[in-house]
Order: structure tokens, then sequence, then C-alpha cells
């Protein structure tokens, strides 16, 4: 056998090392923590202060970042230390919570598997004085058992924005149920511009609100799927129609939650969030319109997903009470913080309501608009739908609307998945 | 008399002694540099792979959602839930496509251009490095400009401006699934990071060939071309060409970064990898049943490699 053969020896060795590698990425995030990002202890004019560690994910909006350390350095009674997450905030958090290297607070979203796992302490004593303060569905959604995990940063409504222009131009008016959003999407679509843009994946994010607004949610209030039915499986079914309609934008540089597309007259329409009013009145000016997500039909209301951020205390952290401390400081005792980051970055509505009520920069236009819709529509995230129901529900969507599959079938499908979870959760 | 008997006898019996002492202490000596230079690598060996392959046989017991340090055994659970998950099972067969796709096609790209640039007279480093190349780049890089660049799906993306010229429609190449236009981004860019790699190890084949024979067939009235790589060639190159097979498959099972950076973790373009890393480090954190699906797939890759080495005669020497 010639010598340059590269033989057995080469491809076992790669095999294994490969399998080892493989199998070796299950457990071994848990150890590579890292840098935590808190601050060495012992350094500098700290002093005897706690070292609490602060973990963000990456805000599109120019200046949020050195707000963020502006706030943690004005901080008295700790060292924090910023961690800003470019990439899959998620994962990165869930491997951070896994050990005490995470992060002491951090923003996220809440679900009752946090609670499960033992990731995440009650903030019942520091809410306690300001729980009137805030509004019930943002209690809501940060409650467990009757008590409160988290303390709401940020409000952020998604909704649907347009050119009032090209509208008027084409002589449509804003679109009130989800045929008229398919129809004026596939009129407003030309060589140049296309109708809508609703994310690269075709659609997947308008799930939620075309599901609201077809009268269904996620879980019904005694936790049973409300995802299923006739009603639901058409709403689903719509959003299939809007993709299939060749009027809406796909494979963008950016994704949903960026205005570049809308900006840049790449489409008429864009499902994104409040957050970017800011970014399309600096390049679009006044003609701005917003429309909720449209209601299936004349039997059900319009939707608002009224997302947003929390911030939680890990439990795992070494410093809990001083962790708790910095939160009721920063998010509900420095009101002048909150108001800066609700409102001098991106758009979001102060989660306070003391707060909303002075928030001039939302009390015209079309930030107006929507803070107006998601008081009528709004709706929020049920803490017992986990991460698993939620991608057995993109699938569903993916399914729908780009294979076009029957949404009663895909249902029943992602129903099985929810139920096993529901029945693993509460028995 | 004894005397000089021990007198006699005491050169041998010392030089012996020192001989073997000598001996012990060369044995010693190996022992000791052969610890010092595989030792670091048999402890990151058992530290980074052989710990966390037991540890995650160990998970794929348990049911640990959010922990590696789980406490409820469920037995063998996780593996039946596993197989008889269809997400898990489609993303077997969407791995399956790819292989289809992507072998056959590196091979036939990786042996062209070896035959190419093996036969090149001039500017032969600088044709060898510039297909090796792309090897040295990241998958994440090189799925950044694909998507971004290349085949962006808005009408000033690359591909879709060239093709503006010959009056075809903008395409949205990765959000189209009718004709599924993903594939062709997907594979390409895999292609052109991994042919540059497998030429280099037929380059390396091609000119261990003795010239003599190729000398011999003509003699015998080959005629250059088809006929002598035929039967000349190919046969010569079999164990590179195995190995290559081998190699491509196993990178294709691997396969992660550019189906997650150009397609996130969309249905229907789940490879296993990227099915599992949502299922057991994204937002899921089932460390579990991820330990159960990567052990599966560990068993699934050893036994393909092992079929196909003895259907394709690995390590059977050549003739």
């Amino acid at each position: 056998m010639p010598a340059h053969v590269p033989n057995a020896g080469l491809s076992r060795r790669d095999l294994l090392k490969r399998t080892g590698g493989l199998a070796a990425l299950a457990a071994f995030t848990a150890a590579c923590g890292g840098n935590t990002g808190r601050p060495s202890s012992g350094g500098g004019s700290g002093g005897s202060k706690p070292n609490l560690s602060q973990w963000f994910h990456q805000y599109g909006e120019t200046g949020t970042q050195q707000a963020a350390l502006k706030y943690a350095k004005a901080y008295p009674d700790a060292n924090v230390a910023v961690q800003w997450t470019p990439g899959d905030y998620d994962a990165k958090l869930a491997s951070g919570l896994l050990s005490s290297k995470g992060p002491d607070v951090f923003e996220g979203h809440f679900n009752i598997s946090m609670v499960k796992s033992n990731q995440v302490v009650p903030l019942d004593d520091i809410m306690a004085d300001v729980k009137d303060d805030f509004q019930p569905g943002d209690l809501a959604t940060n409650t467990l058992d009757g008590k409160i995990y988290g303390v709401r940063m940020i409000i952020d409504p998604q909704v649907i924005y347009y050119k009032k222009s090209l509208l008027d131009k084409a002589g449509i008016k804003p679109p009130e149920t989800i045929d008229d959003l398919i129809s004026a999407a596939k009129e407003l679509t030309t060589n140049k511009v296309k109708g809508i843009f609703v994310g690269n994946d075709g659609g997947n994010v308008m799930g939620g609100p075309a599901l609201y607004s077809s009268g269904g949610e996620y879980l019904t209030k005694d936790n049973k799927p409300g995802f299923t039915g006739d009603r639901a499986a058409q709403a689903f079914g719509k959003l299939h129609e809007l993709y299939a309609s060749k009027s809406i934008l796909l494979g963008a540089p950016t994704d949903w939650w960026d205005p570049t597309a809308i900006n840049q007259g790449l489409v008429a329409m864009q499902f994104i969030g409040m957050w970017a009013v800011p970014g399309m009145q600096k390049a679009l000016g006044d003609d701005i319109g917003v429309i909720p997500f449209p209601k299936l039909d004349a039997q059900a209301k319009p939707a608002v997903y009224s997302g947003g951020w929390t911030q939680f205390v890990s439990a795992k952290s070494a410093n809990v009470d001083a962790a708790k401390k910095f939160v009721k400081w920063l998010w509900i005792d420095k009101s002048e913080y909150q108001e800066d980051w609700s409102l001098n970055y991106g758009f979001h509505i102060p989660p306070r309501k003391s707060l909303a009520a002075k928030a001039s920069k939302l009390q015209s236009g079309v930030a107006a608009d929507t803070v107006k819709l998601t008081q009528d529509y709004g709706y929020t995230d049920n803490p017992a739908w986990t991460p698993k129901m939620g991608t057995a529900f993109t699938d569903l969507l993916t399914n729908v609307i780009k294979k076009g599959a029957d949404p009663a079938a895909e249902i029943t499908k992602a129903e099985k998945t929810v139920n096993g979870e529901l029945s693993r959760l509460f028995g | 008399m004894s005397a000089p008997a021990k007198t006699s006898a005491d050169p041998a019996a010392t030089g012996e002694r020192r001989g073997s002492r000598r001996r012990r202490k060369t044995i010693a000596g190996n022992t000791l540099w052969f610890w010092v230079f595989v030792g670091p690598f048999v402890v990151g060996l058992l530290i980074f792979s052989y710990l966390p392959i037991i540890w995650s046989l160990v998970l794929s017991f348990f049911e640990a959602y959010n922990t590696a340090t789980p406490s409820k055994f469920v037995g063998l659970q996780n593996y039946v839930d596993m197989l008889t998950d269809h997400n898990f099972l489609s993303s077997l067969g969407t791995f399956t496509i790819f292989a289809v796709f992507i072998v056959p096609l590196t091979f036939v790209l990786s042996l062209a251009l070896a035959l190419l640039v093996n036969q090149v007279k001039i500017a032969r480093a600088f044709f060898r490095s510039v297909f090796f190349l792309p090897t040295a780049c990241s998958y994440v890089v090189a799925s950044l400009i694909w998507k971004l660049s290349i085949f962006n799906g808005v009408r000033f993306g690359m591909a879709n401006t060239l093709l503006g010229w010959i009056g075809v429609e903008p395409i949205s190449w990765l959000a189209s699934l009718d004709p599924p236009w993903y594939w062709l981004v997907i594979v390409t860019a895999r292609l052109w990071l991994q042919a540059g790699f497998y030429m280099i190890l037929f380059l390396a084949a091609l000119q261990n060939i003795n010239p003599e024979l190729y000398e011999a067939a003509y003699v015998d009235g080959a005629k250059p071309g088809w006929q002598v790589f035929r039967h000349i060639t190919l046969p010569l190159l079999r164990p590179t060409s195995i190995s290559v097979l081998l190699l491509c498959l196993i990178a294709a099972y691997q396969a992660f970064d550019e189906f997650y950076n150009l397609l996130g973790a969309v249905e229907y373009a789940r490879p296993p990898l990227v099915y599992l890393y949502h299922l057991a480090l994204g937002s899921q954190q089932n460390f579990g049943l991820g330990s159960a699906g990567s052990l599966i797939l560990a068993a699934i890759i050893a036994v393909v490699t092992v079929l196909q080495g003895k259907i394709l005669g690995f390590g059977r020497p050549s003739d």
C-alpha cells in the first residue's frame, strides 16, 4: 500500500474525536461559564461592596449600551458589571443560569420552567409598594402561584406600520380585517416595492396575533391548549394566503424587528414593534400610520402582542439580597432612568402607569396611536407557555405558512406536544 | 584460586549490571518523555471528550431540564421519546437529502480540481493555494457572506442583480420552498468551503502514482484521457477515494454552522445537530433528551461508517 494513503488511523481517530465532541457539546456548556461579566473581586476602589453581574441582550438602538453602563456605574451600593450580549441571548442566558457563574441580575421573558428549575427568586417584597402602579397584564405575565418573579422594564407593542402616502396613492383604506390586509398587500406590490414585510421566515411572528385576532389564545385560563378549533385554523390559513400572495418581502438583509426594509422603501407596510418608531420617523417623517393586527372577521377583535423585557434575580446568585436591592433601585426607584430607557433610544411604553402618563413623547402622532391600540387590544404572554410549546407552535406556523400544510392536522400535532408539556408541568 | 575467578568474572558482571542500569534508565527516560508529550493530550481528551461522553450517557437516563446534575431517573424514556419524535426523525431525513447532494458533489468537484491543478504547468503553488484557501475560512463567515451578499433575497443581492440583467425576477433564495432554492445556498456554501481540502488529499494521492504506469499504458496503446483515467488513475486512487467519501459523510452528519446561520432552526431544514442544539442548548435546555439524541446520532454515525467502510473495502490492501 503506497504511503500517501490517508488510512484508517486518521479517519477512526477523527470519528472518535468528532463523536466525542458531539456528546461533549451537550454536557459541557454548563461547565464552560467563561467570562461572567462580573468584576473580579477585591479590585480598585470597590472596597467591601458586593460584585454583581447584569446581563442584557443586544438592543438595536444606538446609545442603549452606554445607557445601561451609565446606570450600573451610578449605583452606589455594589459594583455592577454589564454584560451586553449580541447573538443568541436566550441560549447564552439559559446556560448561564445553570451555575453561579451566570448573571446575578438579568433581563428575560418569564415562563414556568424558570420557577420549576429554581432559576429565579420571587420579588414580592420589592414590588409590594408599587404593585398597583403596574398594568394588570404586565403583572400577570410575571406571576406564578401568586408570587411575582420579575419587574417589567419596558413594554413593546407589536403592530403594523404603513406608509400613508402609498396607501393614499393606491386609494386604499387602512386594513380592518385579515382579508383587507391581504388584498392591500397585493395592491401595493409593484416591481420595486413589496406590499408588506413580516419577517424573512414568511410571517411566523404574526402567528400569535393571528390566533388572538380569531378569538383564540395560547392556553386557556385552566391551562388547556387554546389554539385549536376551526377559527384558529382559519386564521393560520390566512397567514398562508398572505405568504402565497407573492406580496411579502422575503430574504431581506435585516429581519422584521429592524425598520430598514420600510425605511429604504422596499415595502409599503411592516410588522414591527413600537421601538422602531424613532428610526422610522427619522427616515420617513410623518408618513407613517399604524394598525393593529387586523381581526379575522366581524366576530373578533384585532390583536396587539404586548411584549417587552423583564428584570429577574438569579436564584443561583451569591448575593441575592444585593441583587434585589439593585433591581429595586434601578427599575422601581430611579424613575428618571426608567424614563430614559423607555423613551430616549427606541420607543417603549413605560410599565409604570405613573410614568406612562407623563411620557410626552408617546402622547402625539403615531406613537400615541400605538399606545391606544395596546390599551384596547393588547395581550401578554401566559407564563405556563414554555419554550417547548413555543417551538411546537412555530413548527405549526412554518408548516402551514410556508408549506401550505393543512392547519387542522398541524394543530393536532402541536396540541399533542403541548398536552405532553402540560401534563409534565401540572400532572 | 577463587580470586582470579572473581577478578575475571568481575568486569563482565559489572558490565552487565551497568548495561541493565543504563537500559532501565533509558526505559524510565522514555516513559517520562512519553508522558511529558502525551500526558497533556490524554488529560485533555479525558476532561474534554471522555468525561462529557460519560456524563451525557448518565444524563440521557435522567429528566434533566435546566440542570446538568439531575435527580429524577427515567430509565430509557428519553431514548423512546427521541426515537418517536417526528422532528428528530425528520431531521435525519434532512441530513439524508443533504448528504445525497453534498457527498457526490464534493467528491467529483475535488477530484476534478485535483486533476486540473495536477496538470497545471505554471503557477502551481498559486492554483493549489487558491483552491485550498476557502478551507481556512470560517463556516459562520462564509454563511454570512452567502446570506447577506451573494444570495440576498432583495433585488440588489448579487445573484439577483445578475439575474436581473437577463430579466429574471428577484428570487428569495433562503425563504423559497417551492422550488427549494435554500438547498442551492446551503450546498454551494459547503462545497466552496470543503472542496479544497479534499482536493489536497486527491492531489497527494495523484502525485504518488508512479509515472511509469502511464508510460506502460501508452506503450500498450491506451489513449490519454478517459481510458487512462478509468483504468489507471481511478483504481490507484481507490484508498483515497474511500477516505474522502467517509470523511465527507461524517462531516455532512455534523452539519450545523451553515444551516444554523443561514436558516436558523426552521422545521423543514433542521439537520440532527441543529435540532439537538435547539433541544438541549437553546431555550428548551432539555439535557436528558439532548444527550439521548446525541448518543443515538453517534451510534448511527458509527454504524454507517463501519458499514460504508465494509462495503467500499476500507483498509483492504490496494492491489
